[in-house]
């Protein structure tokens, strides 16, 4: 009993601190990786004995520290209460949303299992899809508290535009639990283990290709990022929502953000890119098509499906700061004419689509 | 047991907030904190299903459009009050749970106790299965009933038609 | 185990506190916010229900509650900025254009 308590804590510990962990490191790779595409240098303070490398670690713990020490600013009109509420709004979804994403399939540790997810909820994605829906009150909240007309408007667009992405979202999604037939998100991962015609793993991305196109485009409004930055577009309205947010809590703001990040990138790996399977690994190691076996210790098999499932999550991260740093800022009407005219048609149109294949597939009179 | 009067507590003391709050803006965070206490109620009651969808709609969805009408239209002052509507209302309330409460507190009696619940009992599945076998024709029909206020509040959202 | 009154005492104490705030607010959406919580304590004594007698069908007539109060908190909220826009105002109290 105090065993299986102690799993799941190490668990939810394991996590948090990797979401956490990693959204600190993404603050660094961010300016580095703008600077990068903007050809220039790009917090070279931040090195260790003059090797800019080190400066990750070094940002890591600078960066909490000069936050914590800024003064705290609450706007003398602005509504007390509110605006302490609202950074912790915006973070609290962004960190428990990981729950329900598997970062491995099974660990047998003396003879007891731990299945390698924080939480295994048969709602799994919809509960993903609540938490995101439950982070926009951090932006309205925080607008409305400022008491200032920026973040007020900053705050408008920011419900708006997060209410139409999160419909088609959850409806790009749609077509990959029809054909995996389950809200599960550990079931949807192990599906994608088996491989179609011998060779190809089933990956979501294979079956789904314009469910990953619309899914990606709607996650990135959801993390209120460039080109769907509306809320906080710095050279329209200042800094959006945030405008009058100062050290310890604009750090939450912050880390909320990059936690959104990851846990998009995460959400995306699972459904999209098989979640922690690496191609022809399973329970007992490798299984080659045309080529052979090669038998693997438990152990290392489940470490190699964690490993493959951070690289995945990093590249996704990655993906994500390198569209920031590229694309130019969409206006206003555009992101509203993209989301109800052009992601909700199509997702509907997907799951049409992939209804009728599913009927034809399941009466065809010879199967594969 | 402690787990329902914690969550049946916070939600009384929530839900009397957003009633007897002035601002409109804590009356509606207020009320978002009471769907989610009663969403959580319901996964104590084995519907998961629903108690997600209530975060979703209800908290994620509706009391986000309360609060953008509410930024929009920006009431700003307090609204006032009047003793009399405040009397008779709280009298309304009190002579309602006369009624209920002694009636409602003793009708455990009147049904068989907790049904067993079955390992599938308030899943997606077992959801979906009632509610595409035997409740087909309400579904169509609140699809209808949800195009025709989706139509409604476009018309009467629009500035000069 | 609860007993399924407590969940209904408590479902009724919401609705009554509902309908107060219907009847002394004087701020039309607090007052549609109070039909919500309403609708509310309703659904837990059909979720309450629904447990009791294992019967799936309280959950459906919830999903339908919850279509119904989206529908109306939309055709609700855009009759409210329409009005607003006319008449600068939120009190019900002052809508009697009809009333002789």
């Amino acid at each position: 009993m105090i065993v299986d308590i102690g799993i799941i804590a190490a668990k939810a510990l394991m996590v948090l601190s990797m979401v956490l962990n990693l959204a600190g490191v993404l603050g660094w790779i961010e300016r580095k990786a703008s600077a990068l595409i903007q050809d220039r240098i790009g917090a070279n303070r931040a090195s260790i004995f003059g090797f800019a490398g080190l400066g990750l670690v070094n940002t890591l713990i600078a960066d909490p520290i000069k936050f914590l020490t800024k003064e705290d600013f609450i706007p003398p009109k602005g509504d007390r209460l509110l605006h302490t509420l609202a950074p912790c709004l915006a973070l609290f979804p962004a960190l428990v949303a990981f729950a329900v994403i598997p970062f491995g399939d099974i660990l047998v540790l003396a003879d007891r299992t731990i299945n390698l997810q924080v939480a295994n909820l048969n709602v799994g994605i919809l509960y993903i899809f609540s938490m995101a829906s439950l982070s926009v009150y951090g932006i309205v909240i925080g607008a409305w508290a400022s008491n200032n007309k920026f973040s007020l408007l900053g705050g408008v667009r920011g419900s708006a535009q997060m209410i139409s992405y999160e419909i088609a979202m959850g409806l790009s999604v749609m077509g990959i639990l029809m054909i995996y037939g389950t809200l599960e998100l550990q079931e949807i991962a192990r599906a994608q283990g088996n491989l179609l015609w011998g060779w190809l793993p089933a990956w979501g991305i294979f079956l789904q290709p314009a469910a990953f196109l619309l899914f990606f485009t709607a996650a990135v409004a959801e993390t209120k990022r460039i080109p769907f930055d509306l809320p906080e577009a710095e050279s329209e309205i200042v800094a959006g929502y945030h405008v009058e947010y100062s050290g310890g809590k604009f750090l939450m703001f912050f880390a909320g953000e990059f936690a959104e990040i990851v846990t998009a990138a995460g959400l995306i790996t699972t459904l999209f890119f098989g979640g922690w399977q690496v191609p022809f690994l399973m329970r007992d190691g490798f299984h080659f098509p045309w080529v052979g076996t090669l038998f693997l210790p438990q152990l290392v098999v489940a470490l190699l499906q964690v490993g493959a499932f951070t690289l995945k999550v990093l590249f996704f991260c990655w993906l994500q700061i390198l569209l920031r740093w590229s694309l130019p800022r969409f206006r206003y009407d555009q992101v509203m004419r993209l989301g109800w005219k052009m992601l909700l048609p199509l997702a509907l149109l997907n799951v049409m689509v992939t209804a009728v294949l599913i009927v034809a597939w399941q009466s065809a009179p010879l199967k594969p | 047991m402690i787990l329902f009067l914690i969550l049946a507590g916070l939600s009384i003391v929530f839900s009397l907030l957003v009633v007897f709050q002035r601002n409109v803006i804590y009356s509606a965070m207020a009320l978002v904190a009471t769907l989610f206490l009663i969403a959580v109620l319901f996964l104590t009651l084995e519907a998961a299903m629903v108690g997600i969808l209530q975060i979703l709609v209800y908290a994620g969805a509706i009391m986000v459009l309360f609060l953008f009408v509410i930024m929009l239209l920006n009431p700003g002052l307090l609204e006032g009050r009047s003793i009399a509507w405040w009397i008779l209302g709280s009298l309304a309330a009190v002579l309602l749970l006369f009624v209920l409460v002694p009636f409602l507190s003793d009708s455990g009696r009147l049904l068989p106790g907790q049904a067993p619940a079955g390992g599938s009992f308030g899943s997606p599945e077992s959801l979906a299965q009632s509610l595409f076998t035997d409740f087909v024709l309400p579904f169509e029909i609140a699809s209808v009933l949800l195009l025709v206020a989706i139509v409604g509040a476009v018309v009467l959202a629009k500035r000069e038609v | 185990m609860v007993p399924l009154n407590y969940y209904l005492v408590l479902s009724a104490i919401i609705f009554a506190i509902g309908v107060t705030g219907v009847i002394i607010r004087r701020n039309i959406i607090v007052i549609l916010m109070s039909i919500e919580l309403m609708l509310n304590a309703v659904n837990l004594t059909f979720i309450a229900f629904s447990r009791s007698l294992g019967s799936m069908d309280g959950q459906v007539i919830v999903f339908f509650v919850m279509t119904v109060a989206a529908a109306e908190a939309v055709v609700g909220l855009a009759i409210i900025i329409s009005v607003f826009r006319h008449r600068q105002t939120l009190d019900p109290r002052e809508m009697q254009l009809l009333k002789w």
